[in-house]
């Protein structure tokens, strides 16, 4: 993992200094609420609805076990004893005070974790695939390429105020976890045709009012260039980008307005002028950042283990779990697993302290130390020995992370919506619980197979609606909550928007139409198709036709 | 023509408080005084807004509240801000109307 060096040490620690100063200032009325804002938000710090939240920053979804025992600190001791982890992978505080902010700063700083990044119009903390480093199919590790990222834009001082808020996110594999396409700037770890690494680049995806699949400007980037070419786009984008309407701020618009062509043009003469310059990495650099995520030691075991077969023989349970909860491990006789934070009729993406420390407790033992956090709000242990995974599931059943759900109906992303949120319409997680009570039969959602239920509770999209198989998105009708659905969203690949299906349902009817949708879906499935097979197979129609008939 | 109370959240802890009729906040909206006219309307919003210049709220805003039923109970008239009263609604334990 990335250890902070002695200028990483000083900058957060100077940071959090100087918010502990902005803090007393405002109780002390020498900051107004106007000018204390921006400084707050520069420090992750909102006020939402009932309280502040502060969202601390994840990066690219990796967090030590010691990390994640400070964050279960501060939920017991500033908070509410929970927090939320988010589908930026970071994690929120819902009830800190203000008086206690720097001193939670101070505390992560101890651990080398911050709030920065989190918030306001700035370059946000970058995502990655929570696999990264651990994945079958990955071709490089993209945490290196994230870290690189994060150092260039934390301080850069042409890209702290930019037009509107900048997300980028890296998979260094083909199968796309990290939704890269619905970034302003998705990067995909590519091979050319002479076997070189380099980047896929794609820009000007985006969820939000305006949703939008990210356009490909450039198929193969030669990694060393990353910096200069990233920052070639930041400048077209700093220098075009709308900041007269904040609806029209993102780079997806101007890419929209512009032709994904024309704009791949604008960054191609700036690149030209910042090509080989002084924004390159510097010789030995690239090799600094590669040696913190150097592989650990990995032990040399054979590809399947037997104990693990035989477990999955004698006890269905576990089998179930291994089906949905594991993914391939690139080394022999190792596994990814899923921590599934989406147990029948629970908040999507919260974590008590307890189970935080009982987290890191059980990375210590069996993932050599090492978390990581999804976007689709779950936590992963990345380095498990197969013949420790009976015992692993076991202690996982224990603590209530082993609902055998990953990637099923009941896996659902929710934002924080109306319960939380300011800007929220209508709420989110009540109707994941709904939901995901309905179908908790465990043979049920695994007969489903792969469906992807995302809710947001405005048009924010913060719960990725738009690339839900099946996508939820609240709506104040007359001040009661209301609910659209959209089917065929995609984050993956083979990425796509959404379709609306109709009109909005009310709250108490929205678990019901899910069924329908579902008992469609089974009605016309051939053979082995998932949910989004079937719809890409036969479309909209017969959806719309069961839903409106039925409601 | 609804009735209003203020709210606002306490700047120390962002706690979501109502002006009470002593002149203080409270975190139940029982407690909160009822504005009925825009006179009292103004009268309201200006000690709000004295309580933000003397630091102790912040973003305060008048609410729409119904005491039709029964003049002993106030209760928001937007779902969102009964919300803000009563809690998450995930989280029922957390309802501060369940206090005293």
């Amino acid at each position: 993992m990335y250890r902070y060096d002695e200028f990483d040490h000083a900058f957060v620690r100077q940071r959090v200094d100087q918010f502990r100063d902005q803090v007393s200032r405002r109780l002390s009325g020498e900051l107004s609420e106007d000018e204390f804002k921006p400084l707050r938000l520069m420090n992750g710090l909102y006020l939402q609805l009932h309280a502040y939240m502060l969202r601390v920053a994840i990066p690219y979804g990796t967090l030590s076990s010691r990390q994640m025992r400070c964050l279960a600190h501060i939920a017991r001791t500033y908070d509410k004893d929970y927090g939320h982890f988010t589908t930026r992978q970071n994690i929120q505080y819902n009830w800190p005070a203000l008086k206690d902010v720097p001193d939670i700063l101070m505390d992560l700083a101890a651990v080398e974790m911050h709030a920065l990044q989190t918030s306001g119009n700035c370059i946000r903390n970058v995502t990655a695939d929570q696999y990264a480093g651990a994945a079958a199919d990955e071709i490089e590790d993209p945490r290196v390429w994230c870290e690189i990222i994060r150092q260039w834009s934390s301080l850069h001082p042409e890209f702290s105020f930019l037009p509107r808020k900048f997300k980028i996110a890296v998979t260094g594999a083909p199968n796309d976890r990290a939704a890269v396409a619905v970034h302003d700037i998705g990067l995909r770890m590519v091979r050319n045709e002479a076997g070189e690494v380099g980047f896929q680049v794609l820009v000007g995806g985006g969820q939000g009012r305006t949703p939008v699949i990210g356009s490909m400007i450039r198929a193969f980037l030669p990694k060393r260039y990353l910096l200069s070419y990233l920052e070639a786009i930041l400048r077209v984008y700093n220098l075009l980008g709308r900041r007269d309407n904040i609806f029209k701020a993102r780079i997806k618009i101007l890419v929209q307005q512009v032709g994904a062509q024309v704009f791949a043009d604008m960054v191609e003469d700036e690149w030209q002028h910042l090509k080989d310059g002084p924004v390159e990495l510097p010789d030995g650099e690239l090799e600094r950042i590669q040696a913190y995520f150097a592989p650990p030691s990995f032990e040399p075991l054979p590809t399947l283990h037997a104990g693990f077969v035989e477990a999955k023989d004698r006890d269905p349970a576990f089998a179930a779990w291994a089906r949905s909860n594991l993914a391939d491990h690139r080394e022999p006789g190792y596994a990814i697993v899923n921590l599934s934070l989406k147990p029948v009729g629970g908040v999507p993406g919260d974590a008590t302290s307890a189970q935080m420390d009982t987290v890191a407790d059980l990375a210590d033992r069996f993932s050599l130390g090492e978390i990581r956090v999804s976007h689709e709000q779950n936590l992963i242990l990345p380095h498990v020995r197969q013949k420790d995974l009976h015992s692993l599931w076991q202690e996982l059943t224990a603590v209530g992370f082993a609902t055998a759900n990953i990637g099923l109906i009941s896996d659902i992303i929710a934002c924080p919506g109306l319960d939380y949120c300011s800007l929220a319409n209508a709420r989110s997680i009540p109707i994941a619980q709904q939901i995901s009570t309905r179908f908790a039969e465990l043979d049920r959602m695994h007969d489903i197979g792969e469906l992807k239920v995302k809710i947001s509770g405005c048009i924010n999209a913060c719960g990725h609606h738009h690339v839900g198989h099946i996508g939820i998105l609240g709506v104040d009708k007359k001040g009661e909550e209301f609910y659209q659905i959209t089917l065929g969203g995609d984050a993956t690949e083979t990425a796509e928007l959404g379709r609306l299906v109709g009109p909005a349902l009310p709250y108490d009817k929205v678990a019901d139409a899910v069924e329908t949708l579902v008992d469609t879906y089974l009605e016309h499935r051939q053979g082995g198709e998932r949910f989004l097979d079937t719809y890409r197979r036969v479309g909209l129609q017969p959806f719309k036709e069961k839903l409106y008939a039925t409601h | 023509m609804p009735k209003h109370v203020v709210t606002a959240n306490r700047l120390i802890d962002g706690a979501v408080v109502y002006l009470t009729d002593c002149g203080g906040w409270s975190e139940r909206i029982q407690d909160a005084i009822v504005a009925d006219g825009k006179e009292a309307d103004a009268a309201l919003t200006a000690a709000a807004d004295r309580a933000v210049a003397d630091c102790i709220v912040v973003a305060p805003y008048l609410i729409d509240v119904d005491t039709a039923a029964d003049s002993s109970v106030l209760r928001a008239l937007r779902y969102r801000e009964r919300i803000r009263s009563d809690g998450p609604s995930i989280h029922p334990e957390f309802a501060k109307n369940l206090k005293g």
